[in-house]
Order: C-alpha cells, then sequence, then structure tokens
C-alpha cells in the first residue's frame, strides 16, 4: 500500500527520497480510471499499481478519478494499464504534459482562497456592523468604522480583482458586461465609506461591499467548476492520444514525436493503428479503414505506391510510409483551415446573460445618474446626493443576476455529466433551445462503425463453419464481424491448414486438401455486388457471397423518432455510397439522407441552412465533419470521435447511446425557463428596491438584507431544478 | 468601552489566524480530493507519510 500523505503529493519525489533519485530519476505517469467510485477501489487500485515492478508510489484521487504513479523510468503506462485491466479497473493512460498545461485547477484554487478571504472579512465587518446597527453612537460608531474600513480595503483589493480584471478588459474593447456595474458598485461603495468615515458620517456599506463580493465569487466559482469539469474531461480525451510515430534511419528504429519528422522520413505503421502523417506506401500491402476521413463505412485496398493520409487505419498489413506532407500542406491542416473558416463564419451569439447585461447596465447606470441629478438639485447636497446614487448602485448591483443564470447551468451540466452528457461550450445550453433542424453523420455517429452480418446468405452449415474460422485470423472489420456471428451462435470450428493473409484482398488456406479462400470479389474473380459483401470459396461450388449491414447504434431509431416528435427534421449526411446511406435511413426512420457528401458540401449543407436562417445541430466524429460541426449553430460528437471533432463540437456524448441527445435537448429547455424565471426574479427585486433607494430610504442594513434575500431565492430556485 | 481597543485586534488577529491555517491546508492540497479522503477514511490500509521502511 502507498504511503503519502496528500501533504507530500505536492512535493517532487526528489525531496521524499534523495537515495531513489541517485539510481534513476523517477517518472511521473497519469492514468485514467473512469470506472472506480468507491473506497475498495481506491485500495484496490493502488495495492495493483504498487505491486508491478519499478513503480515506487501510487496514489488515487477519487474526486478526478486519476492515478498518478511514481515509477522508474523503464514502466511504460501500457504496462500499468494491463496489470488493472487484469484486476478488473478500466484504465486509460493520459499525457501528463497535456494535463499540466491546462492548469484549469490553479484557477478554481485561487478563486476558493478568494471567497474564503471576502468571508473571512465581511464576518468581521458584519460583526461590527451589526453593533453600529444596534445603535452604536459617536466616537464607538467612528471607531468601528475605521476598523471596518481597514479590514475591508485590503480585502476587497484582493478579492474582487477577477471582477476589476474583467471589467477592464470589457471597457478597453469599448464593450460593456455584468462586470463594470460590479466594479463600479464595489470601488463607489469603498470610496464612499471611506470619504464618510473621514467626515464621521453615519452610514458607511464597508459590509455591503465586501457581501457582494463574497456573493459575486460564489456565483463565478460554480460558473468556473461546472466548466471546468467539462473542459478537464475533454482534455483527457485529448490527451489520451499521443501523436507519435516510428521512424527508421538505416537498421534501426525509434518512436519519435511527429513534429520532429521531416519529408522523406521513413515511417513504420504496425496493423491497427492510426497512420500518423500524410505520405507515400513504400512497402506494403492493406486494407484501409477511411470512416473518420470520408465516412466510407468499407475499407479499400492500398498497396505500395498509393497515397495514405493522417488519420487512416492500416488494418490488415504492416507498411512503410514516406513522409510526402508537413504542417501547410497536409491533410490535418487543411481540415483545420476549413474548421477556422466554419467558425469564423458562425456568428458571435449573444447568450441570455450578456443579452440581460445589455438591458441592465445602461439602465441602472441611467438611474443611479438621475437619482444623483434630482438630488442634487432638489437638496443642494452634494453628499447626500453622491450617498443616493451609491445606495442605488449597491442596492441594484447584479448579485442575483450574476447568480441566476450560473446557477442553473451548474446545476444543469452535473445533471447531464451524470448521464453522459459533456458540455464544453459555456453557451451550448442555451443554443441547443433554438435548434431547428437535426444532421447526423452516418459511419460512426448513426452507426457504431462496425457492420454485422446479414441474415440472409445461402450458405450452408459447413460452408458458413468454413467462412468463419477462415475469419478468425483476420483483423479486417467484415472478417471480425463474421466470426463474432459465428462465436455468438457457437458455430463450430473446422480444421485448417496453411492460413496465410494477403492484405488488401483476403485470406486463403487448405482444407481437406483442397484450397478455400475468403476475400474480396476481384480477389476470387467473381462480378462484384452493390454491398457491403465478402465472398467465401469453398474450392468446389462457385463462391458466394456473405453480405453486411452497418448495426445502428443503440436507440438510433427511437432517438429519431423523439426527435421528429419534438418537431426537428433530421437529415442524414454521409461520405459513404448511396446503397449503404439508404439501408441506414431506412432502419433508422431518416426520409432525406444523402450520399457521397465531402467535407466541403458537408459545410457548405450546413452554411445553405443557416443562412436561411434554420438553426442545425450537427452531430458527427470524423475529420470530414468537423468543419460542418464547427458551422452548426450547435454541435455534438461521440467520445470515440477523432480528437479534432470532440474539441470543435460543443458537447460530447461519452456513451454510446444515442438516446442522450432528446433528453439532452429536454433538459435544455428547462434549464432555459429556469434562467428566465431567475432573470425575472431579479428583475421585480429590482424594481421594487431601486425607487426605495432612489427615495434615500436604503440604510446600510436594508442593503445588507435585500442582498443577500434575492441571492438565496435566486440559488434555491435553480436547486429545485435537481428533482423536476 | 476602552477595552475595546484591545479586544478587536485581538479578535481579527483569531480570525486571520483561521484563515491562515484555511489557506495553508488548501495550498497544500488537503481540498483536492474531498471524494477520495471521505473513502479513505474507512479503509485499513496504512495511509501516513512518511512510510516505514519494509
Amino acid at each position: 500500500m502507498t504511503a503519502i500523505c496528500p501533504a507530500c503529493v505536492e512535493l517532487p519525489p526528489l525531496e521524499i527520497d534523495p537515495a531513489k533519485s541517485k539510481v534513476a530519476a523517477p517518472q511521473t505517469l497519469l492514468l485514467s480510471l473512469p470506472s472506480i467510485h468507491c473506497a475498495a477501489c481506491i485500495s484496490g487500485v493502488e495495492r495493483t499499481l504498487q505491486a508491478v515492478p519499478g513503480v515506487s508510489q501510487a496514489r488515487v484521487n477519487l474526486t478526478q478519478k486519476r492515478a498518478t504513479v511514481q515509477s522508474q523510468p523503464y514502466v511504460n503506462a501500457a504496462s500499468l494499464v494491463a496489470a488493472l485491466a487484469a484486476a478488473g479497473f478500466a484504465a486509460q493512460p493520459l499525457d501528463p504534459e497535456t494535463i499540466a498545461a491546462t492548469a484549469t485547477d490553479a484557477t478554481a484554487r485561487n478563486l476558493v482562497l478568494r471567497i474564503a478571504v471576502a468571508g473571512f472579512a465581511m464576518m468581521n465587518v458584519m460583526l461590527l456592523s451589526v453593533a453600529v446597527w444596534a445603535g452604536a453612537e459617536d466616537a464607538t460608531r467612528d471607531l468601528f468604522h475605521w476598523v471596518s474600513a481597514m479590514i475591508a480595503i485590503p480585502a476587497v483589493g484582493f478579492c474582487a480583482q477577477p471582477f476589476f480584471a474583467s471589467a477592464v478588459a470589457a471597457v478597453r474593447v469599448g464593450r460593456v458586461n455584468m462586470d463594470v456595474p460590479i466594479t463600479l458598485a464595489i470601488t463607489l461603495a469603498v470610496c464612499m465609506s471611506v470619504f464618510e468615515v473621514t467626515q464621521g458620517g453615519l452610514h458607511a456599506y464597508f459590509d455591503a461591499a465586501l457581501s457582494l463580493t463574497f456573493f459575486l465569487l460564489i456565483g463565478r466559482f460554480l460558473d468556473h467548476r461546472a466548466r471546468m469539469a467539462a473542459r478537464s474531461a475533454a482534455d483527457e480525451l485529448a490527451a489520451l492520444e499521443t501523436p507519435r510515430a516510428m521512424r527508421i534511419c538505416g537498421d534501426t528504429e525509434e518512436n519519435v514525436a511527429i513534429a520532429a519528422l521531416a519529408i522523406g522520413d521513413r515511417i513504420r505503421v504496425v496493423p491497427g493503428t492510426r497512420i500518423p502523417v500524410d505520405g507515400r506506401i513504400i512497402e506494403g500491402q492493406t486494407d484501409l479503414d477511411r470512416a473518420l476521413l470520408t465516412g466510407e463505412s468499407m475499407p479499400v485496398r492500398a498497396g505500395s505506391g498509393d497515397a495514405v493520409h493522417a488519420g487512416e487505419v492500416t488494418l490488415t498489413g504492416p507498411l512503410v510510409i514516406e513522409l510526402t506532407a508537413l504542417g501547410r500542406d497536409s491533410t490535418l491542416h487543411r481540415l483545420r483551415a476549413l474548421v477556422e473558416v466554419a467558425e469564423r463564419a458562425r456568428s458571435r451569439y449573444a447568450s441570455l446573460a450578456d443579452k440581460a447585461a445589455g438591458l441592465y447596465v445602461p439602465l441602472v447606470h441611467a438611474v443611479a445618474l438621475l437619482a444623483f441629478c434630482g438630488w442634487y438639485f432638489l437638496s443642494g447636497d452634494l453628499r447626500l446626493a453622491v450617498n443616493i446614487a451609491v445606495a442605488v448602485l449597491i442596492i441594484t448591483c447584479p448579485c442575483a443576476l450574476a447568480l441566476a443564470i450560473p446557477a442553473v447551468s451548474t446545476v444543469a451540466t452535473g445533471r447531464l455529466f451524470r448521464r453522459g452528457i459533456l458540455v464544453k461550450s459555456p453557451t451550448a445550453l442555451e443554443r441547443l433551445c433554438d435548434v431547428d433542424q437535426v444532421v447526423f453523420d452516418k459511419t460512426g455517429t448513426l452507426t457504431k462503425g462496425t457492420p454485422s452480418l446479414d441474415e440472409g446468405h445461402g450458405l450452408s452449415q459447413a460452408q458458413f463453419a468454413l467462412a468463419a474460422t477462415l475469419a478468425r485470423g483476420s483483423a479486417h472489420p467484415l472478417a471480425r464481424a463474421l466470426a463474432d456471428t459465428a462465436r455468438r451462435r457457437g458455430t463450430p470450428s473446422v480444421v485448417l491448414s496453411q492460413v496465410c493473409e494477403y492484405p488488401g484482398r483476403g485470406v486463403e488456406a487448405v482444407f481437406e486438401g483442397r484450397r478455400v479462400r475468403l476475400g474480396s470479389a476481384d480477389w476470387l474473380g467473381v462480378p462484384g455486388i452493390d454491398r457491403l459483401a465478402t465472398w467465401v470459396d469453398d474450392g468446389q461450388l462457385p463462391p458466394l457471397p456473405l453480405c453486411f449491414n452497418d448495426t445502428l447504434r443503440e436507440g438510433a431509431a427511437e432517438t429519431v423518432a423523439r426527435l421528429e416528435a419534438m418537431g426537428l427534421p433530421v437529415t442524414l449526411l454521409s461520405g459513404d455510397n448511396a446503397a449503404n446511406v439508404a439501408h441506414v435511413a431506412g432502419q433508422a426512420g431518416i426520409a432525406l439522407a444523402l450520399s457521397n457528401v465531402g467535407p466541403e458540401e458537408k459545410l457548405a449543407y450546413i452554411s445553405k441552412l443557416s443562412d436561411a436562417g434554420i438553426r442545425v445541430l450537427m452531430v458527427g466524429d470524423g475529420l470530414n465533419d468537423t468543419a460542418a460541426l464547427g458551422a452548426a449553430h450547435v454541435s455534438a460528437s461521440p467520445a470515440a470521435a477523432v480528437d479534432a471533432s470532440r474539441a470543435v463540437a460543443d458537447v460530447v456524448l461519452l456513451r454510446d447511446d444515442l438516446r442522450a441527445l432528446p433528453d439532452m435537448l429536454d433538459l435544455a429547455h428547462l434549464a432555459r425557463r429556469r434562467m428566465r424565471q431567475n432573470l425575472w426574479i431579479a428583475a421585480i427585486y429590482n424594481a421594487v428596491a431601486v425607487p426605495v433607494a432612489v427615495l434615500g430610504f436604503v440604510t446600510p442594513l436594508i442593503a445588507a438584507l435585500a442582498m443577500s434575500g434575492s441571492s438565496i431565492f435566486v440559488s434555491l430556485n435553480a436547486v429545485r431544478m435537481k428533482s423536476s | 468601552m476602552n477595552v475595546l481597543v484591545f479586544l478587536i485586534p485581538v479578535s481579527v488577529l483569531i480570525g486571520a489566524l483561521w484563515l491562515f491555517g484555511f489557506v495553508w491546508a488548501a495550498r497544500r492540497g488537503q481540498f483536492d480530493d474531498p471524494d477520495g479522503n471521505s473513502a479513505r477514511i474507512l479503509s485499513p490500509d496504512y495511509d501516513e507519510a512518511p512510510k516505514p521502511e519494509e
């Protein structure tokens, strides 16, 4: 069992054990453990990791569902993952550099610190204020005010910095956000109070300035935490892929980062892995799975001299690739440029909070200014007029308004996260409410991307057993699907000898003295059919086809039906051929399906819809969808998607089930209703409070009560979502 | 009332000590894994630093 206290986690291992560091510099590995949930999991994981030779420390963080492992440099993440898998824990290695670079934890810790300081200062000042409200007079009151000032001024200066910074940034670019009135109210309240104290005045608003800061910081923290949970999960998804390649130098091979490669370098790609760069095949033959790039569900054959692109997966044969394009010229870069164009075209979305701030800010400032002018001309007393203007600013300071939206989105994103939906963009919930049409990609989104055997084949039991046994040795998706079906049915296997796989063609073997083959139509010398099919030749009868269908994701048809019932037309856009697309569209119940659509055409289709004022929810997973995802009003992608798509999408679906989509739309509508309610509550509160303030009846006591009251009311309304 | 001159700074100081304690704990990462800590308290495994040499 590991033995480090939380405090020691912060210290580098060198300081904990100097003796060990002399042997070799220890390394830190990070593992993601999505399935752990209890005390037994913690001990189990830590004990398992500790038992791996070379591991000096293992520490699980249950909150982040991560393990940090200190080990000797020869230990690699894959062996740790294997050890955990043997013990029954699913784990994935994370790239520590990507995680560290995000540094979201520091911001959260910073906010907590400010909340703590603000809370501490507020309570002390409140205590002193209670004495003043209770009737302290003359010297005592002045003393209490002075002590309050000494606590409040440094506390506000430290705690309210996030608001000051944001307000200054907004004003500098000529915009006004919610932080401008906040900053104005806090600074004016403090300055005014200091002036009053030096004059021995009756009222000081130090407690108001501090409790404003305190409540607003809580709103800010909620907002940040909801987004951090989403962001860190998205970062983890990105960190799962570390782009490296095997470079061939002479007789040896070395594992290098993609960035270190140059044009003309040769790299080796083993079967079953993603090709990391654009290039040309020098050696080897394979079946290329291009589903992520083009949406084709069927692998294509590629051999020496053929071009390959980053993102394609080689299935059957090992390849040697010569690099032909880097940086600007590469396929990935072209797609990224397309995404940038698409995102620029997406107009700046004004969130509900922005809209509220846009209405609210000028109104409040106008009222405060009017109150000031009115009182100044009526009474001629500058000090009284300033006092009342400050009271108006304090009482209208958008405490409730600043909590109204973050509190609701915290609750909503938390609920969605528990259902396996990751909301990445802060305005995604609101944009989901506007959706008029849903567009799906086919391969990998609506379908699982793995084919399933069509039962209507004309093979005898013996022929099927033969085909299934031949398929067992191949990594081709059709062969795997065939072998899976046979295993489920309990089909007996036959005895084969001299099994040999020809990459890009099929599998050949000898059965009872005859040459038997399973593979593509042209390899077996028969005319092909317009279906996803593989052919089996048993050496006696003419070759027979085995047809396959794309398997729909769980709940796909139900999802489409529910979306249609919600009044959202559903469209299918796919890069695959017409026959496959029509088949899937028929199964899922989608009326409008377009096939052979490239990335540019997908983007054009979405742009055409948005130009017509139709707001689209795009769901896609491939590199060919990224531009369309960026152009859509709001976008979602499954967790299995390429990282480029996940980065562009507003929402990531962590589970395989598509039924989460309509649930998400329902919840988004509910969240927006709550946000509107909260804004109304805040508005009504202001409508009551402002006349009181303008007429000059507000004392610091009333301000303190009103402010806390409205904030608590709004928060409670947001929490109400949890049960409904 | 003169005693206030003395009592107020003392109470502020005591409060500040608590605040310092909280800041220290947050910096040391004691709030980094609240879920894990609540689970670990039930575990019989040795979980203090430094671990005795075996």
